[in-house]
C-alpha cells in the first residue's frame, strides 16, 4: 500500500522531514499570499483545489513529519500537541489559517488604521476604527447626563466603594466584619444622598439624568446587596416543613424563574403604577432596582437550595444536639457551609446579575449600552455603531471575566478538601 | 364550650403562628394591589377584562408565520407573537447546540490550538452581555452586508443582503404523505433497534442497526416522491428592480436580519453554557468507566456509545434544558432591535393601543411562565426516567 511505503519512520527522518517542511512552508507562502498580496500563487489549479491548496499542502507536509519517537524534543512536541492525527493536523491548520486571515486584520482595525486624537467625526481618515467617537463621548457613556460638575459625588462614591472592598483584604481579620456592615448598611445610604442630592446642600439630580457606565454599577450593587439576603431566605423557605412557607416560596421563585427579565422591566414600567394608591409616584430607578432584585434573588435562591440540598444530614442532626434552634443552626452551622458549597453558582449569579443590567433600557433607563444607542443616532456621529458596541462589549467583558477569575481563586482559597 | 379546642400545645403553636402570618401578609398585599388597582382603573373608566382579544389589532406586523394583517384580531396578533418567538428558539436551541457541543468537545481536545481557541470562543462570548452582542450583530454586522444589486451570492439560488437573507422557497404537493413517510421510517427504524438490541443480548449477534435506518431515513421519503405523488419544487428569489435607483429581490423566502441577529446572538451565547456543560459532563465520566470497558473488549467507538455517552448525557441534559429555558426567555430581547416576537407585538404595540397594562402584561408572563413550566416539567419526567435505578 502506498501509504505503507510513505510511513515516515525515524529510519530516514531527514527526508521526511525536508519533504514536511517544504510543504508546509509552500502551503503557508500560499496563504500569506494570497492574503496579504492578493495573489494566488495556486490559481493554475482549479478553483476548489486552488481554495483548498494551503489546506492540502499543510496536511501532507504535517503528515510527513508525524515521526514517532523520533529523538527530537521540538519535533515531538509539534506533534503531540497539533499533529497527533491526520484529523488534528486539519484541524490545527484550519486554526492556524483563520488566525492568519482574521487576526491582522482585526487588528488593523482596532490599532494600526484606527484614529485615536480629534474631537470630530471629520477627524477619522483611516480605515480602521474611529475612537475618537468614544474619546468625545466617555464622559456620556461613564455617567450618563448627571451634571459634569457634579460628576465628582459619583467619583467619591466609588473611591469609597473601591477603599472599603480594598480594605477588606489589606486590614487585619477583625476588622472584616465592621468593613462589610459598613458596605452593607451604611455605605448604600450615604452613596445614595450623595449621587441623588437633595441634602447638606447638594443639588438634587433626578434620576433620569443617571446613566452610563455609572447606573450600571449603581443597578448592580444595589440588586446585589439586596438580592443575597432574600436569596437565602427564600431557600430556607422553600426547605421548611411548614407547608404554607415551602409552597408560597416555592410559587414565588417559579414565578420569577419563568418569566424573562424584560417583561418583568415592563411590569415594573407599566403595570406596578396601577397597583398604587392613586397620586403616589415612585421612582423609576427604585421600581426597576427592585424588579431586578426579586427576579435575580428567585435565582440565587435555587443557587443556595442547592448547597443546603448537598450538606449532610449529619450537620443538621449534629447541631440539633448541641441544642441548637433553628436560626442558630443555619446561621451558624448550616450556611456558612453551604454557601461555600455554591460560591461557583452564587459568582454566576452575580454575574449574571450584571450581564442583566443593559436590559433596562426598555424603561428608558440609559446605562452604557443604552448610552451608546443615543450616541449612535446623533446627527455628528452616525455610522459609528461597531465602534460604540465594540467600546461597551470591551468595558463589560473585563468586568465579567475578572469577576469570573476571582470566583475561581474564592473557590480554591475556600475549599477545605484536601 | 369545649376550651380543648383553644388549647394548642406549644410545638403546634410554633409551627402555626409564622404560617399564619406569612398567608395573612400575602393575602393582605394582594387584596391591597387589587384595591389600588380597582380604584385607578375606575378613575380612568376602564374596565378588567380580556374582550379586547376579539377587537380588531388594525396594526401590522412585519414578519409572520401565519395569515395576518390588521383587519385580525388582537387575539390572533399575540399568536403571530408568539410563534415568532418559538421560531428564533428554536432556531437557536438548534444551533446553541451544534456549536455548544463542538465547543465543549474542543475545549478537551488533545490539539493545544483547537482547546485554546474554544476557551477564548467560551471566555470571550459568556463575558459579554447578551443584549450588546445583539446590538453588535443587528447595529454593526449585518448592517454592513451589501444592498441587494450586490448581493453575496451563493450559486445563484441564496442571496445575502442587508436587507435580508433571501432563499428559495419550497413548494410541495401532497406534503402530509411526505411527513407521513418521515413518521413512517422513524418508527421502522424505532423496531430495528429494538430487535437489534434483543439479539444481541439474547444471542450476541450484532445487527448493524445504525447503518440500516440510515437507508430507511433516506427511502421511505424517496418511496413517497415516486410512488406517493409527492413533487418539491423551489421558487428561487429573482433580483427586480423597483425604480431606476432601487433593486429588490422577488419569489423566495426572506429571511430578516432581525430574525437572523437574534438567532445569532441566542446561539452563540448560549452555545458557550452548553459547552461547559458537555465539559463537565465529559469530564465527570471517571477514567476507571473508559478503562473498565476497554478491558472487557469494547471498540472505542463502543465506549462512547455504550458507556461514556450514556452517563455523561444524565450529567449534561438537566443544565442544557435549564440553558434552553434561558434561551427562550432570552427571546424576548428581540424587542430591542424590533423583532416581532411576543413581547414587542404584545406587550409593545398592543399595550400602547389598549392601555390595558395589566390584562396584557399577566398574559405575556403567564405565556412563559406556561412554556418554562411545560418544558421544565417534560425534562423532570426525561431526568426521572434516565436517572440510575438504585436497587
Amino acid at each position: 500500500m502506498i501509504f505503507n511505503i510513505l510511513k515516515p519512520n525515524k529510519k530516514n527522518i531527514q527526508t521526511y522531514l525536508a519533504i514536511g517542511v517544504s510543504l508546509l512552508i509552500i502551503g503557508f507562502i500560499d496563504i500569506f499570499s494570497n492574503t496579504f498580496l492578493n495573489f494566488n500563487i495556486t490559481g493554475f489549479f482549479p478553483n476548489i483545489i486552488s481554495y483548498l491548496s494551503p489546506l492540502i499542502l499543510g496536511a501532507f507536509g504535517l503528515y510527513f513529519i508525524r515521526i514517532e519517537y523520533s529523538g527530537n524534543k521540538t519535533l515531538n512536541t509539534i506533534n503531540r500537541n497539533l499533529n497527533s492525527s491526520n484529523f488534528n493536523a486539519i484541524l490545527s491548520l484550519i486554526v492556524i489559517f483563520i488566525l492568519i486571515k482574521y487576526v491582522p486584520s482585526i487588528l488593523n482595525w482596532v490599532f494600526f488604521d484606527a484614529n485615536f486624537l480629534g474631537s470630530t467625526k471629520e477627524d477619522c481618515t483611516g480605515d480602521g476604527a474611529c475612537w475618537v467617537f468614544v474619546r468625545v463621548w466617555f464622559n456620556r457613556f461613564m455617567y450618563g447626563m448627571y451634571p459634569d460638575a457634579e460628576q465628582w459625588r459619583i467619583n467619591y462614591s466609588f473611591l469609597v466603594l473601591l477603599g472599603s472592598i480594598g480594605s477588606i483584604f489589606i486590614l487585619p481579620h477583625r476588622f472584616k466584619k465592621y468593613i462589610i456592615l459598613f458596605l452593607l448598611f451604611i455605605f448604600p445610604i450615604i452613596a445614595l444622598n450623595l449621587i441623588s442630592g437633595g441634602v447638606f446642600g447638594l443639588k438634587w439630580i433626578e434620576t433620569g439624568a443617571w446613566g452610563g457606565l455609572s447606573l450600571t454599577f449603581i443597578v448592580s450593587a444595589f440588586a446585589l446587596i439586596f438580592c443575597f439576603p432574600i436569596g437565602v431566605f427564600l431557600a430556607l423557605g422553600r426547605r421548611s416543613d411548614l407547608p404554607a412557607i415551602k409552597y408560597s416560596s416555592i410559587g414565588f421563585i417559579e414565578l420569577w424563574r419563568g418569566v424573562p427579565l424584560i417583561t418583568v422591566l415592563f411590569m415594573s414600567a407599566v403595570m406596578f403604577p396601577m397597583f398604587l394608591p392613586d397620586g403616589t409616584y415612585m421612582d423609576k430607578l427604585m421600581r426597576v432596582i427592585i424588579a431586578i432584585t426579586l427576579f435575580e434573588a428567585a435565582y440565587m435562591a435555587e443557587v443556595v437550595r442547592g448547597g443546603l440540598q448537598a450538606l449532610p444530614r449529619g450537620q443538621y442532626d449534629a447541631a440539633k444536639s448541641l441544642g441548637m434552634g433553628y436560626w442558630r443552626m443555619h446561621f451558624l452551622i448550616i450556611m456558612p457551609q453551604a454557601l461555600k458549597l455554591v460560591i461557583p453558582g452564587i459568582a454566576n449569579t452575580f454575574l449574571a446579575l450584571v450581564k442583566d443590567t443593559p436590559l433596562i433600557f426598555v424603561v428608558g433607563l440609559l446605562e452604557l449600552a443604552g448610552m451608546i444607542g443615543l450616541a449612535k443616532t446623533n446627527p455628528k456621529w452616525l455610522g459609528m455603531a461597531t465602534e460604540g458596541y465594540v467600546f461597551a462589549a470591551f468595558v463589560f467583558w473585563i468586568i465579567c471575566f475578572s469577576m469570573s477569575r476571582y470566583s475561581q481563586n474564592l473557590e480554591k482559597k475556600l475549599s477545605t478538601e484536601r | 364550650m369545649n376550651l380543648k379546642f383553644f388549647s394548642i400545645d406549644l410545638k403546634n403553636k410554633k409551627r402555626l403562628i409564622p404560617q399564619v402570618l406569612t398567608l395573612l401578609s400575602i393575602v393582605l398585599a394582594i387584596s391591597y394591589f387589587a384595591f389600588n388597582a380597582q380604584v385607578n382603573m375606575n378613575n380612568r373608566g376602564i374596565a378588567f377584562g380580556f374582550g379586547f382579544l376579539t377587537q380588531e389589532a388594525s396594526f401590522d406586523i412585519g414578519f409572520s408565520l401565519i395569515d395576518y394583517d390588521g383587519s385580525h384580531s388582537y387575539a390572533r396578533a399575540f399568536l403571530v407573537g408568539l410563534l415568532n418567538t418559538l421560531l428564533v428558539s428554536v432556531i437557536g436551541i438548534f444551533f446553541a447546540t451544534l456549536i455548544g457541543v463542538t465547543v465543549g468537545i474542543g475545549r478537551l481536545s488533545s490539539n493545544f490550538l483547537v482547546a485554546k481557541f474554544s476557551e477564548v470562543y467560551v471566555e470571550v462570548f459568556r463575558n459579554i452581555p447578551l443584549l450588546l452582542q445583539l446590538f453588535f450583530w443587528y447595529f454593526a454586522a449585518l448592517r454592513a452586508l451589501p444592498l441587494p444589486e450586490q448581493a453575496i451570492n451563493f450559486y445563484d439560488i441564496s442571496y445575502l443582503t442587508v436587507k435580508g437573507w433571501y432563499v428559495p422557497k419550497f413548494i410541495w404537493t401532497n406534503f402530509s404523505i411526505f411527513i407521513y413517510s418521515i413518521l413512517a421510517a422513524i418508527v421502522a427504524i424505532t423496531f430495528v433497534s429494538k430487535h437489534a438490541k434483543k439479539q444481541r443480548e439474547e444471542f450476541g449477534k450484532h445487527i448493524p442497526s445504525f447503518y440500516i435506518g440510515i437507508v430507511l431515513l433516506f427511502t421511505f421519503p424517496a418511496l413517497s416522491f415516486f410512488i406517493g405523488g409527492v413533487t418539491l419544487d423551489f421558487e428561487i428569489p429573482v433580483l427586480k428592480q423597483m425604480s431606476t435607483t432601487i433593486f429588490n429581490f422577488r419569489g423566495g423566502v426572506s429571511i430578516i436580519p432581525e430574525l437572523m441577529a437574534l438567532a445569532m446572538a441566542l446561539s452563540m451565547y448560549t452555545a458557550t453554557f452548553i459547552a461547559e456543560n458537555v465539559r463537565a459532563g465529559i469530564l465527570g465520566i471517571g477514567k476507571g468507566q473508559k478503562e473498565a470497558a476497554a478491558s472487557i473488549g469494547l471498540t472505542n467507538t463502543q465506549i462512547l456509545k455504550l458507556v461514556v455517552l450514556p452517563q455523561a448525557l444524565r450529567i449534561i441534559i438537566p443544565p442544557t434544558t435549564n440553558q434552553y429555558l434561558n434561551l427562550t426567555k432570552n427571546s424576548s430581547l428581540a424587542a430591542a432591535i424590533a423583532y416581532p416576537d411576543i413581547v414587542l407585538v404584545f406587550a409593545g404595540t398592543a399595550l400602547m393601543q389598549t392601555g390595558r397594562a395589566i390584562e396584557i402584561v399577566s398574559i405575556t408572563m403567564g405565556t412563559y411562565l406556561l412554556i418554562s413550566l411545560s418544558i421544565s416539567s417534560f425534562m423532570n419526567w426525561y431526568n426521572q426516567s434516565v436517572a440510575i435505578k438504585e436497587k
